[in-house]
């Protein structure tokens, strides 16, 4: 659904450059660079998401505009899970469990109860 | 020359109408699946946050070289799916059926690899269950970790074995001689899930295997 006819050239390109990110991401992931580390390899992560998304799956080229909307009500919902769910969890802390029920046998207490 | 077969469903006007609505209800299906992954993702990451030390005890567990040939083979494969899917749409044959067959060879190489390194897992007693056994201070913790690695990868695996399927059938329409430049439809949305396949194993691979390499 291109509409284009895109050149081979292009997407050996493209293919070089996902080779050429993959090998990158697994070197960088040696180096300790603290929190930046989780930070390259997503980074890294969704350049190569971006490059097989525009390329090989047409988007770049596609006459269908309609597929972009797909694509963000996806994404959008998405960010709503991981937004709520992750923003929750840092915020929160866990439940205090309830008190225990009184001891002491409160019927006993009750005058309607007591043994005469 | 066989007869061309010129399959165009009642309900639309033209080929390119249908094709097109082929396309975009193959974006819709992967939509749900964005959602699908995304909640596996989501889990993933809390309880990393949650149980750190374990996740990166179990993460540097994992052999780097099998997840980062997978990777290479599994985008490899993405490049002859596009070549078959370019074949397509310019109507050659032997490309269509080369191609298709190359990226059943990449698939099926990438089960083999994920295959063995399960098989590894299970002769290590690292696949939780009652069995389950891993030295170090993360002795229970680090099941939680390869829950998330089974389910994950198992998940991915499955789709993989479904997209297997797929290009088998688009093998057998390639040789039927099915698909001309303006009849193809098939090969393009198949691709579309292929690729869809190959992004999730682009997160999968340094969220399982590198984040806590480092360490």
């Amino acid at each position: 659904m291109s509409g284009v006819t895109v050149s081979r050239t292009t997407y050996a390109g493209v293919w070089g450059t996902l080779v050429v990110l993959t090998l990158l991401t697994a070197g960088i992931a040696y180096l300790d660079l603290g929190v930046l580390n989780p930070a390259a390899a997503i980074t890294i992560a969704v350049i190569k998401t971006a490059l097989v998304a525009l390329f090989f799956m047409h988007l770049r080229y596609t006459r269908v505009k309609l597929t972009w909307i797909f694509l963000a009500a996806g994404l959008l919902w998405l960010a709503l899970l991981m937004t709520f769910t992750w923003g929750d969890v840092i915020t929160r802390r866990p439940t205090v469990p309830p008190p225990p029920w009184p001891t002491q046998d409160v019927t006993s207490q009750m005058s309607i109860f007591k043994a005469k | 020359m066989p007869e061309i077969i010129v399959a165009l469903e009642h309900q639309f006007e033209t080929l390119d109408q249908q094709h097109e609505a082929g396309w975009l209800g193959m974006w819709l299906f992967l939509a749900t699946e964005i959602m699908f992954f995304g909640g596996m993702f989501t889990g993933y990451v809390i309880y990393r946050w949650t149980y750190f030390g374990a996740f990166a005890a179990g993460s540097k567990d994992l052999e780097i070289w099998a997840g980062t040939l997978n990777t290479l083979v599994l985008i490899c494969s993405s490049f002859t799916m596009v070549l078959a899917v370019h074949a397509a749409e310019t109507g050659e044959r032997r490309g269509q059926i080369g191609f298709v067959l190359g990226t059943m060879v990449l698939g099926t190489l990438f089960l083999c690899v994920k295959g063995y390194e399960w098989y590894t897992l299970f002769q290590e007693h690292h696949a939780p269950g009652s069995g389950f056994h891993f030295p170090g201070p993360y002795r229970d913790t680090a099941q939680i970790f390869f829950s998330f690695y089974f389910a994950l990868t198992g998940m991915h695996a499955l789709h993989m074995v479904i997209g297997v399927g797929l290009l088998s059938m688009l093998l057998l329409k390639a040789w039927r001689r099915d698909f001309t430049a303006q009849q193809h439809a098939a090969v393009d949305i198949v691709g579309l899930y292929w690729h869809f396949v190959d992004i999730v194993w682009i997160f999968l691979f340094p969220l399982l295997y590198l984040v806590d390499r480092h360490r």
